[in-house]
């Protein structure tokens, strides 16, 4: 299995130049590097030489991807593309176009898109699961049916509306938990229950729609059959037996998305004022800073990767038939 | 939670046992709802910040964009003021509560001696010939005594030596913030900060907005940028800049070339605020920028507040800076601010609050709904939330909703010191050119973009349209019929009047467009418009334009393109129509005029003319009014420049746009100063009216909360019974 990791990072490589590369082409066909200086430098008083000051300082002077003044190895390496570039992958990702050190502040950030994300997806998972199982139990009666129809519902419905909606009843009139607002430690808990309930309600819809599918097809299958001949109760088949192996898809389905949780919500973030990494790309794109888009387009790339590695390794576990070679 | 009723509930298996477990649950909720309900009740639940703060002297702001800069030298925008404006103190300020703006001395002992001297450096009268004065002097001096807030770039140990001047690997490895460094110093404030401080603006590597505009002034300011050029920042404090001088340790010269009085301006703007050189030796050192702890993030200055928390990813804490010096509530204003209760405090040492905390919020949903609950002490008003705070009276006039009256809320409207205007591209071969035939067609199209109804359906009301260059407010600008617009307003009834369309018609029938039709091309003439307005929210404002240019025939087509690509139109002249606009940097008629002033010219010189706009005799009268003070003369040159702006038509003058801003009746000491960044301290907040409306506003409703777990548990029951059901069936 240890080859097989290694292997996988090593395919990993040029997939992660090639997002690199394709980040920087079609950021720098819509901007020039004049551009962003002129972005960041402002409206007032914006002169040529301002602007030439300004692509200095932060590396933007020299040409894109092939420097032909210069000489040997320098007609890559003094590229923007080698000088801005390289550094990611050592996790290196420089200072922000505006000045801030963007390693710092990735760091600072992951954390509140986790407090936000991580409980969304366990308490979501355990719901989703919940209102599936009971829907198969009553499975052909007017509860599943009713149980779909509250699916499609929910599924129908567009998340903005739910994030207005919530903290329009729960924050505005029922006036139970701060509308917006983040906070460190335990004190962060009172800011996260929005939020999080929010998350998780928006998603019982396709979730457990999914969830439902998986189980209907274990509850058809041999095994089942011989439990319930056996004398156990429905409950004890569904909970002891269809849940343990239907586990299988949702466990690797969940394992994807677990580094991902990092990189946090972009909606939910910004509504709820979440000092994460969701508004930290979306700032980024809407102030045209390209030193943090593409950090944050090769994180996201990176973290997906690792995410279907663990995928792989997580079959193994839950499913000893699979072996990596 | 969830799967233990569900199991308790289908384990059950008699009738009897049933109800009674089905009792004991309800009961349970119950009580666990009722305790919380209790417990919760007590304090505010949707209470954003920590009880113990409630009934400290806190004002609550928000912002809803992070500040980029807040080194003095680099920052120019207003929501970075809005911080380092409460930090940093230029020698200068704004009277807070006199009108016209007036400079009024901040940290300077007085108002600057001002010396004009000839080409020689021979001593000039005042009131010399301009064409005499080769350069002036600003002799400022400051006071004794103004120490800077508390920190550790001035924090010395015993010997007298900087404790965090020659930091460490492991103490730079083991900083995460400034507050890391626990020892702070301080140390008083000298002359020689405030030259320091001119030399970081010429310093290529500080990249100030303003250095170019101050290499055309300041004496040596342009040698000294270009002998720094590849030197380290921290370098400058030794190399002298020929005309900043600190003549003692509280007297400075700043020397400049020929005669600028609008120069006075500049030195009450935070560009000039004093820097201990201190500052950049310790935020140098390798290592800290990794940690995001530089000049540009943690501030150091003289004024009422410090930085406490810089985090600009969720809140920002100003607290009161403990060495500030002492400064007094203004004891004079307007006639009126006596009774308007604006001179209560007056005489009473400032600053008013202990500590300001900016939260950031993006969205206005819950920014809006966080001020009704009394957790913000301020607010703007959302076109979203317009409705629900603004009604118009029957006179025009507008007023608070009954809500808003309700709660105490004081509306505050002031109309900003800024113009927007749809400018015509005055190289263009069509609707640029001195000639005849181009001017009545843009004043035609002038007659016709009715921007009150503008200012009407997409600003709520909220602004002014504009009869000039120059916005109210600013010296030169005249009310009533004398300051109307004669090409496109009639003076009728007391009021300015725009003019019928059958006046634009007659005129597009005069420039050789009679009914819009362009005699080249025997069809309706074709103009464009430039706009970065590409959302589908901006629509109905470009369908508007559309309209307005459909009343005279004219097919206006938009080239909607993204910010870059407009600049870059703007650049090289491709552009033919655009819309545009400026606030003011200082209260000067210079500050706006300038926008029309030929040798500005957006293509030409890469300046902020941006209609490229060029008459000799409008740059003949700009040059003799931008170096006068303010006179009987200068104005009546003033109005000869409105005339000509009018005339010409470079422009369609648009609006200057009208702030509305809500405060809570605990609020005190509000009148809107639009020059004025440091507001704050005169600030007062009422916190025991405070924490008494929000403990009103706030009362947690919890009964839906326990109807609906009540609902939720009644509706299992008839699950459970079907479950027992298909159980029996089974076992059958």
């Amino acid at each position: 299995m240890t080859q097989y990791i290694i292997r996988r990072l090593l395919y990993s490589l040029p997939l992660l130049m090639g997002v690199n590369i394709l980040t920087f082409v079609l950021f720098f066909v819509v901007n020039s590097p004049g551009d962003m200086a002129r972005m960041q430098l402002g409206q007032k008083h914006v002169t040529e030489q301002s602007i030439a000051n300004w692509k200095q300082q932060h590396g933007y002077d020299v040409p894109l991807l092939w420097n032909s003044d210069a000489q040997g190895e320098k007609k890559i390496t003094d590229t923007i593309f080698y000088q801005k570039s390289v550094g990611l992958f050592l996790f290196r990702f420089g200072v922000s176009d505006s000045g801030r050190n963007i390693g710092a502040d990735i760091k600072e950030r992951a954390w509140p898109s986790l407090a936000v994300a991580l409980p969304t997806l366990i308490v979501g998972l355990l719901v989703n699961i919940c209102f599936a199982l009971l829907m198969v139990l009553f499975r052909n009666s007017y509860l599943e049916h009713a149980g779909i129809v509250l699916c499609v519902i929910l599924m129908s419905i567009s998340s903005l509306f739910y994030i207005i909606g919530g903290q329009f009843f729960i924050g505005k009139i029922l006036r139970l938990v701060p509308i917006s607002g983040y906070d460190d430690g335990m004190a962060a808990i009172k800011f996260l229950i929005l939020p999080v309930l929010i998350g998780v309600f928006s998603g019982i819809g396709s979730g457990a729609r999914w969830y439902r599918t998986l189980f209907l097809e274990e509850v058809e299958k041999d095994y089942v059959r011989t439990a319930r001949a056996k004398g156990l109760s429905e409950t004890q088949t569904l909970f002891q037996h269809v849940l343990p192996n239907a586990m299988i898809p949702i466990l690797t389905g969940v394992v994807v998305v677990l580094p991902l949780l990092f990189m946090g919500s972009l909606i939910m973030e910004s509504f709820f004022s979440i000092p994460g990494l969701g508004s930290y790309t979306i700032d980024a794109i809407n102030s045209q800073d390209f030193a943090i888009v593409r950090a944050m387009v090769f994180l996201g790339s990176v973290l997906y990767v690792i995410g279907l590695l663990l995928t792989d390794i997580s079959y193994t576990l839950v499913d000893p038939r699979v072996r990596l070679s | 939670m969830t799967l233990l009723l569900m199991s308790s509930l289908l384990s059950m298996k008699m009738q009897t046992c049933k109800a009674r477990v089905l009792v004991l649950m309800l009961s349970v909720i119950f009580w666990a709802a009722s305790y919380s309900c209790a417990a919760w009740a007590s304090a505010q639940p949707n209470n954003p910040y920590p009880e113990d703060e409630d009934k400290q002297v806190i004002l609550y702001e928000s912002f809803s964009e992070r500040p980029k800069h807040m080194d003095p030298a680099v920052a120019y925008s207003s929501n970075e003021y809005a911080f380092i404006a409460q930090i940093y103190e230029p020698p200068f300020q704004y009277h807070y509560l006199k009108r016209p703006y007036q400079v009024v001395p901040l940290t300077a002992t007085r108002m600057p001696e001002v010396i004009y001297l000839n080409q020689k450096g021979d001593k000039l009268e005042q009131g010399a010939n301009d064409n005499d004065i080769a350069f002036t002097d600003y002799m400022i001096e400051i006071q004794h005594g103004i120490r800077y807030q508390p920190h550790p770039a001035l924090a010395t140990n015993t010997q007298g030596d900087y404790e965090y001047h020659q930091l460490s690997t492991a103490q730079i490895k083991a900083a995460t913030s400034l507050n890391d460094f626990n020892i702070t110093g301080s140390r008083e404030l000298t002359a020689e900060d405030y030259v320091y401080q001119i030399k970081r603006l010429a310093h290529p590597k500080i990249q100030s907005p303003i250095a170019e505009i101050m290499k055309n002034y300041i004496v040596g300011f342009d040698n000294f940028s270009r002998q720094v050029k590849d030197k380290p920042k921290t370098a400058i404090r030794n190399l002298p800049i020929a005309g900043v001088t600190a003549l003692s340790r509280y007297q400075y010269r700043i020397r400049i070339k020929g005669k600028y009085p609008q120069f006075i301006y500049w030195l009450a703007m935070p560009f000039f605020s004093p820097m201990p050189w201190e500052a950049d030796v310790f935020y140098d050192q390798a290592g800290l920028a990794d940690k995001n702890i530089t000049l540009d993030w943690f501030p150091i200055g003289t004024g009422p507040y410090l930085m406490a928390e810089n985090n600009p990813n969720r809140r920002m804490i100003l607290l009161k800076n403990p060495l500030f010096h002492l400064e007094t509530y203004p004891t004079e204003g307007e006639p009126e601010d006596k009774q308007k209760g604006l001179l209560t405090d007056a005489g009473k040492q400032l600053p008013f609050i202990d500590k300001v905390v900016f939260m950031l919020e993006k969205e206005t949903i819950p920014y809006w709904t966080k001020f009704l609950q009394g957790y913000y002490d301020a607010s703007g008003i959302a076109s979203d939330s317009f409705d629900q705070a603004i009604q118009f009276t029957g006179s025009g006039g507008v007023a608070l909703t009954p809500t808003l009256l309700e709660k105490g809320i004081q509306l505050q409207t002031s109309v900003t010191t800024s113009s927007f205007y749809m400018g015509f591209n005055m190289l263009d071969a069509t609707v640029g050119g001195a000639t005849e035939q181009a001017r009545k067609l843009r004043q035609a199209i002038a007659i016709a973009v009715d921007y009150e109804e503008f200012i009407s359906i997409f600003m709520n009301g909220r602004g002014v349209a504009a009869q000039g260059v120059l916005p109210p407010g600013i010296y030169g600008f005249a009310e009533s019929k004398e300051g109307i617009n004669p090409y496109i307003y009639d003076w009728l009834d007391g009021k300015a009047q725009r003019k019928k369309i059958d006046a634009a018609r007659q005129l597009m029938a005069e420039a050789g467009y009679a009914g819009g039709i362009d005699p080249k091309t025997k069809e309706a003439l074709i103009l464009y418009f430039d706009t970065t307005a590409t959302s589908v929210d901006d629509r109905p404002r470009m369908n508007w334009y559309r309209k307005q240019f459909e009343k005279l025939g004219i097919k206006l087509v938009i080239r909607a393109t993204d910010y870059n690509r407009f600049q870059e139109k703007m650049r090289t002249g491709n552009a033919q129509l655009f819309v545009w606009g400026w606030n003011a940097d200082y209260p000067d008629p210079e500050n706006f005029f300038f926008l029309l002033y030929g040798a500005n010219s957006k293509v030409q010189y890469g300046g902020e003319n941006a209609a490229n706009y060029h008459n000799p005799e409008f740059d003949r009268l700009f040059e003799q009014m931008r170096n006068m003070d303010n006179s009987e003369q200068r104005y009546r040159i003033i109005q000869q420049l409105q005339e000509i702006a009018r005339h010409d038509a470079p422009w369609i003058f648009g609006f200057h746009p009208k702030n509305f801003a809500l405060f809570h009746s605990w609020y005190k000491n509000l009148k809107p100063n639009l020059m004025a960044n440091n507001q704050l301290k005169y600030t007062r907040i009422d916190t025991a009216a405070r924490a008494e409306k929000r403990q009103q506003w706030n009362e947690p409703v919890f009964w839906p909360l326990v109807l609906g777990g009540v609902v939720f548990v009644l509706m299992l029951i008839p699950a459970v019974n079907a479950y027992r059901r298909r159980v029996k069936e089974t076992k059958r």
